[in-house]
């Protein structure tokens, strides 16, 4: 795919979103080699993670807590909610805060990259031969012109009870 | 001026700027149940204060006030003119608030004008008549209202009235700067009154007032009450303002920002550190000492002693009792227990309620308390404490209990379940119908309490702050109400402590006391069969490791050295947190303690609260965050037999007896075979010092807690020590205790009371093997006799061959007879199975067990032994199964009343031959029926 008719597909892209006004705005990361897409609506912000503290006998992807300006923050490691292998101790991790249920939660990633405006119509189903611990998390996959980007379920990424069913 | 009038002002005046608007509210969305409610609640509390306060006139008023909206509310249709009206009462009661702020005394005067046409409302409403009808009889009451101000007038001053009355129509513009809509009624009066011409002048609005102050002024003087009404407007907010209610969101910012403060402070601190004479140094001293002082101002903000929502209580029960006629003692326990404000604030009013309903309902008049055997005054209780993460509030009254039948109707009557829903509950879930909204037992609605809205608003606001509320009420002993709630809100004082390199909070409530733990110390920890105890003054304390239970062993990293960090149990040096949970103690076993914090609990996050270890998280000064232990979790935890151990009693257990372990203390005493008892009957060990033994009566006695408590040696050729410290077992029922001489205590040990051998020799129930050492049991009750030759009707053992391998059911709510008759029976050849209370004999029931015999106490709380006699009877299962009463009840009418519900036997408690025999009879007949 040229640089040129990628150009004219995100014009194409942007007529539809003009036309019907459904334009969703995602933050990517990075997680694994992975990336994926937060809808920018449900991120509170983005911080990197600190002293954390571990939570003795909690879910493994439970990280542990934090405090961010004052509020409790449980982080969630999505290497371990995606089953991917864990990064080396002591590398520095990036977190998208986000807010559900009254509590707030920070996804730790790898990285975190830009803001993304991609059209709603694009969003294709998550291929039905994913892993089912993704399959879980994705509402979907935008096809983007290098990659592919797979759009996080906020929600279903804290629903750790469907994790320890298929742990 | 007095507090609680003070307090009260304030609270009215917030509370009726509250009804204005939802009033207003109301009128235009009249079908708002929710508008309707609230301000019905805030009526209600201001009739109710006012009631205590003695302030008639504002009672009066509010009372009719409420008697209308209660029609509204149970659904009569609310017209404009209704609302109008109690408008103005409210502005009537604004105004008698004035007078009050500025005299401390409710000023006189008559509001029947008011009342009258409230009550004509109330009863429109309840005839169910159209809207017009309405009007009309408040019309109709229109005259009436001037009359009584007529009669009024005409024996006093008549001149000087007509001259105060003209007086308050010029006044009128300032004071009545009301927020009331015009009202019709009111204007077509006015005519009436006097200074008919000031009043056409001025806006329609200040005619209420007028009309009042008309009314209220007719026994006053002319010139004081003027003064009064200038000042009336200016003064009505001070008291209000002389403080000031913040809302908790606000105090928690302020929080956030004092952490973030502390935060900060600390990298500075540390950065100054580093640099060795630096000019920062007492001036960042400086900011240190007002952070940490600002944090904790802040963190005061929010607590409050709970004695704070009591101050008014003593005064109601006092003015009740006046009311009622009743003679009652107001107890309060715990009021310095320190409570988060928003969680104070909440529950002041159920408080209230819940105590004014004790004394109302709960408590009986003092010539059935007499007739009850019960003394003339009745008590309620109210006591605060802390407990593993909640504060309890209980309100206890000595009264008769609830009524269940009463409630039962009430249920059915209201439409809350039906007849056939109620069959299959039990009289504790029918009590929980007092809960329900819009319920009320009392038979007709007094001033005093019952209007449906007490129960039901204690539990809302209870539970809106997380919490809950029990009951339990026993028939003729009274009602106890419970209210838990949690420590979300509050700041509880905690212990810092490190355990596998982290640390964590542990309330300081549930800790008792704090002992270092060295290896070659007195204070060390010891192992039995791998169980770590701490020998901890006269007691064995179990100990739980906290680093294995969180399990954060198995992530130890090596450090640099390649060493792996020592777990708390290899370390020489540890420290053991003894701490209580209701009765159990145990000690929870750390690194290091570092110190105390005040901390703020915050709730965990819903995915880590099924981790019932911890009860929330913290932040602490350093903006760390933390995990906060849950004592009640770590009991659970700490291992099943010390549990059973640390319990009253046997926990229940659908085992039989014998195959069941039982914790046993281990002694020696007299030489021989090692003797064990079951150390559940062991009040305490103690060491009494030698010259401390005296003799009375040719008994060795030592003083024990203030009374004569006899000394028993376990074998008659034993010694007592004669210098030095003598180890005694102390045995403790009924408040008499006795003590047991022994030599030497050796150990605990669970062990399976497995009586092999049944002893001859008198003290002795039999031998057993423990730890493949063969033990001597001991029969404590032998050397209870001893000691108190009354205690039991002691005779020669009896045994029988037909007990053996009969199963027992025995159900006794006291840990203690359990403990002595299950031997006792062992020893007889009977299995026996244990259960405290019918409820507990139900399970085994449920679950398939059966028995050949159940010999059940009378005297258990919940079900006494009557009521479970019949309902074993009533029952197929074990409805043939022969039943034994046991109780210390042996007049004739209990045994009468024994046979009765079923009985075969009636068997004096403390006659534990007698029970032997009984049994063997009974089964006997049985084997002779079969």
């Amino acid at each position: 795919m040229s640089d040129t008719e990628n150009e004219t597909l995100t014009e194409r892209q942007h007529d539809l979103i003009h036309l019907d006004g459904n334009l969703i705005e995602y933050i990517t990361v990075h997680v694994g080699d992975q990336l994926f897409g937060i809808p920018v609506t449900v991120v509170q912000d983005v911080f990197e993670v600190q002293s954390l503290t571990t939570v003795p006998l909690s879910a493994p992807e439970v990280r542990g807590v934090l405090n961010l300006r004052g509020r409790i923050v449980t982080a969630i490691d999505m290497r371990i909610r995606l089953g991917l292998p864990t990064m080396e101790e002591g590398a520095s991790r990036m977190a998208v805060g986000i807010e559900e249920g009254g509590e707030a939660f920070g996804l730790m990633v790898d990285s975190v990259g830009e803001v993304l405006s991609l059209s709603a119509q694009d969003l294709e189903r998550s291929p039905a031969n994913l892993d089912p611990r993704w399959q879980q998390v994705s509402s979907g996959v935008h096809r983007l012109e290098n990659n592919l980007m797979v759009v996080l379920d906020v929600s279903k990424s804290l629903d750790m009870q469907s994790t320890s069913a298929a742990a | 001026m007095d507090d609680l009038l003070r307090e009260f002002l304030t609270e009215t005046f917030e509370s009726l700027d509250v009804v204005d608007v939802e009033l207003v509210k109301f009128e235009q969305d009249p079908n708002n149940e929710a508008i309707l409610s609230n301000i019905f609640r805030l009526v209600h509390t201001i009739k109710g204060t006012c009631g205590f306060l003695g302030l008639p006139r504002l009672e009066a008023l509010a009372h009719a006030a409420e008697t209308l909206m209660g029609k509204y509310r149970d659904g009569a249709e609310v017209t404009g003119d209704g609302v109008t009206i109690i408008l103005h009462t409210l502005d009537r009661i604004k105004e008698i608030l004035g007078e009050l702020e500025a005299t401390e005394a409710e000023p006189e005067g008559v509001d029947s004008d008011l009342i009258e046409q409230l009550e004509a409302f109330s009863r429109a409403a309840e005839g169910g008549e159209a809207p017009a009808a309405e009007v009309e009889a408040a019309e109709e009451d229109a005259p009436i209202e001037v009359a009584p101000l007529e009669r009024e007038l005409k024996p006093g001053e008549v001149s000087l009235d007509e001259l105060e009355r003209a007086f308050q129509e010029a006044d009128g513009p300032e004071d009545g700067v009301g927020e009331d809509v015009a009202d019709p009624t009111l204007e077509d009066e006015a005519p009436a009154v006097a200074a008919e011409a000031v009043a056409e002048d001025k806006p329609a609005e200040a005619k209420p007032a007028a009309a009042a102050k008309a009314s209220k002024a007719a026994a006053k003087p002319a010139a004081k009450a003027a003064a009064k009404t200038d000042e009336a407007p200016a003064r009505e907010s001070s008291v209000a303002n002389q403080s000031i209610r913040v809302n908790v969101d606000t105090l928690e910012n302020l929080m956030t920002m004092v952490s973030e403060l502390v935060l900060s402070r600390n990298q500075l601190m540390e950065m100054v550190r580093r640099l060795d004479d630096s000019e920062f140094k007492v001036p960042l001293q400086r900011l240190s000492n007002v952070t940490a002082e600002l944090q904790e101002a802040v963190m005061k903000t929010r607590m409050q002693p709970i004695g704070n929502a009591w101050q008014k209580l003593p005064r109601i029960i006092r003015d009740l009792s006046n009311e009622l006629g009743k003679k009652i003692d107001l107890n309060m326990e715990g009021a310095d227990t320190e409570l988060d404000r928003q969680v104070l604030d909440l529950i002041k009013d159920p408080l209230t309620h819940m105590v004014r309903n004790s004394a109302d309902h709960g408590l009986e008049m003092p010539e059935e308390r007499l007739a009850a055997g019960k003394s003339e005054t009745g008590n309620v209780t109210l006591r605060a404490y802390h407990e593993g993460g909640h504060i309890i509030i209980q309100i206890e009254d000595d009264g008769h209990g609830l009524n269940t039948d009463r409630i039962r109707e009430k249920v059915i009557e209201n439409g809350i379940a039906t007849a056939a829903e109620l069959e299959e509950k039990t009289e504790a879930q029918i009590h929980k119908y007092i809960f329900a909204a819009g319920f009320s037992t009392a038979a007709e609605v007094t001033n005093v309490s019952g209007r449906g809205v007490g129960m039901d608003v204690v539990r809302t606001n209870i539970e809106l702050v997380g919490g809950n509320v029990d009951l339990v009420s026993v028939a003729g002993k009274g009602t106890t109400f419970t209210i838990k709630i949690p420590l979300t809100l509050a700041i509880v004082s905690s212990l810092i402590v490190e355990s596998g390199a982290q640390r964590f909070a542990i309330p300081q409530l549930a800790v008792v006391e704090l002992v270092r733990a060295k290896a070659d110390s007195e204070a060390r920890i010891e192992k039995i069969n791998d169980t770590p105890v701490l020998r901890l003054r006269s007691k064995l304390l179990p100990l739980v490791y906290l680093d294995e239970l969180l399990l954060l062993n198995k992530n130890r990293k090596p450090d640099e050295d390649g060493n792996v960090p020592p777990s708390t149990a290899e370390r020489s040096e540890s420290f053991v947190i003894v701490s209580q949970v209701g009765s159990a103690q145990f000690g929870i076993v750390v690194d290091t303690v570092f110190d105390t914090e005040e901390i703020v609990v915050k709730p965990s996050a819903s995915m880590l609260r099924d981790i019932n270890l911890f009860s929330g998280n913290t932040i602490l000064g350093d903006g760390s965050v933390i995990m906060i232990i849950d004592p009640n979790g770590i009991a659970q935890c700490v291992s099943r037999e010390v549990a059973a151990q640390l319990e009253d009693g046997p926990e229940l257990d659908t085992h039989l007896m014998g195959e069941e372990k039982t914790s046993l203390l281990i002694f020696r005493a007299g030489g021989g075979e090692p003797k064990a008892v079951p150390l559940s009957l062991v009040t305490r060990l103690e060491e009494v010092a030698v010259d401390e033994v005296e003799m009375s009566d040719h008994k060795p006695v030592v003083q024990y807690r203030g009374k004569l408590m006899p000394l028993q040696k376990v074998l008659p050729e034993q010694e007592m020590v004669t210098e030095g410290r003598q180890p005694i077992l102390v045995f403790t029922d009924d408040g008499r205790s006795m003590g047991l001489v022994v030599d030497e205590i050796v150990d605990v040990v669970e062990a399976q009371l497995d009586m092999d051998i049944t002893s001859e020799s008198p003290g002795m129930l039999g031998s057993a093997i423990v730890r493949e050492k063969a033990t001597e049991i001991i029969d404590v009750g032998h050397f209870l006799t001893l000691a108190f030759e009354d205690w039991f009707a002691r005779a020669d053992d009896g045994r029988s061959e037909t007990a053996t391998g009969k199963r027992v059911l025995l159900v006794d709510d006291s840990p203690f007879f359990r403990n002595m008759l299950s031997p006792l029976l062992n020893a007889a050849g009977y299995r026996v199975t244990t259960a405290a209370d019918p409820h507990d004999a139900f399970q085994l029931r449920d679950a398939g067990a059966v028995f050949d015999v159940i010999v059940s106490d009378i005297e258990m709380p919940g079900m006494d032994g009557f009521d479970f006699a019949e309902a074993v009877k009533s029952d197929a299962t074990w409805g043939n199964t022969p039943i034994v009463a046991m109780s210390s009840r042996t007049s004739h009418e209990d045994i009468k009343r024994g046979h009765d519900v079923g009985f075969s036997d009636y068997v004096a408690k403390t006659d534990r031959d007698g029970l032997i025999d009984v049994l063997r009879e009974t089964l006997q007949g049985e084997g002779a029926a079969a």
